[in-house]
């Protein structure tokens, strides 16, 4: 089984549970994918899947050397590769669609978050500022970011203005509320990354390496 | 506004059986409680002072308002919530607002709703 899903965010609402909890739910249409390519650790070193979500329409957009990798399955608009139970299971070909997913379980959801466009040090890094009034001449700067003669630079990774957002951010631990199969929707506990339409990644949390 | 794929996830969480409910009108809703391990219905009775959220939406409330021995109390329902057991209108209000909230400065004769008739 994939242990992992792509899917486009449709937005947020709210729904209840039985016992009358108003629970705030993404919507996300998740699936179908189907496997691209199987890598292996005899041929490519790990072991991998790689699947392709929403098929591509548009001959015109699949180049030559990404037809030669297609020349098994239909032309998708998006790649991407996520681990697998059991490889020897995984074949060409196959597609898995979101009832790899079950109520209650937790996932890990990865995205591209908003744009903010650039930003100060406030909303950037949550620096404090200064008072407003009381004569105070120190507002929203960002105040010193460094020594004096030595170190005589600036330390590498000074929190500073700057573009914010528009970066990949992965929420773990979100709570799947409800699969519905027949309309490939998921609906996730709380908010996740990326804006209304944008691609996704659902990953399963699955053990870690001690 | 709203993708049709939210619409057609908020419509699963729509209830049918709720009323027309105009603002000012006496309302009885009966609304199911839990204390402790026991559940039972409790009658909240009062003006409708305000609805929020549109029509079709699961988001939508009902703020009912009501004076008890002198204190305002106002109670805010989720209108499709499944705890809803039922609203009754008991009258109509001849209003000309929407949201009432003029109300909560006023006590008495003045609090008063002329019945639409």
């Amino acid at each position: 089984m994939l242990n992992g899903m792509l899917g486009r965010k449709i937005g947020m609402t709210q729904v209840f549970t039985a016992d009358g909890q108003r629970v705030p739910v993404t919507v996300v249409q998740t699936g179908p994918v189907t496997v691209v390519q199987v890598k292996t650790t005899d041929k490519d070193g790990y072991e991998s899947v790689q699947v392709g979500f929403e098929p591509q329409t548009k001959a015109k957009k699949v180049n030559s050397p990404m037809r030669g990798h297609f020349k098994d399955v239909p032309p998708m608009k998006v790649l991407r590769e996520f681990g697998v139970d059991n490889i020897a299971q995984v074949q060409v070909g196959q597609t898995f669609d979101l009832t790899i997913f079950a109520e209650g379980e937790q996932v890990n959801v990865s995205g591209i978050s908003k744009g903010k466009g650039f930003q100060g040090v406030i909303k950037r890094h949550h620096f404090q500022g200064g008072p407003e009034t009381h004569g105070s001449r120190f507002h929203r700067a960002p105040g010193a970011i460094g020594n004096r003669t030595f170190p005589g630079r600036v330390f590498p990774g000074k929190r500073m203005p700057g573009h914010m957002g528009d970066r990949r951010v992965t929420v773990r631990n979100l709570k799947i509320h409800s699969v519905i199969p027949e309309k490939n929707l998921l609906l996730i506990r709380g908010a996740i990354p990326s804006h209304t339409g944008a691609l996704v990644e659902i990953r399963k949390q699955t053990a870690r390496p001690t | 506004m709203h993708t049709p794929l939210i619409q057609w996830v908020e419509s699963q969480q729509l209830r049918s059986d709720i009323p027309n409910l105009p603002i000012g009108a006496q309302l009885r809703v009966n609304y199911r409680i839990s204390e402790g391990e026991k559940e039972r219905v409790q009658a909240f009775e009062g003006v409708l002072i305000g609805k929020h959220g549109g029509p079709g939406r699961p988001t939508s409330t009902i703020t009912v308002r009501k004076v008890t021995q002198g204190f305002g109390v106002e109670r805010t329902f989720p209108l499709h919530s499944p705890r809803l057991e039922s609203v009754k209108v008991l009258r109509r209000g001849r209003i000309r607002r929407a949201k009432l909230y003029y109300l909560r400065g006023r006590a008495g004769k003045k609090a008063r709703i002329q019945e639409k008739v």
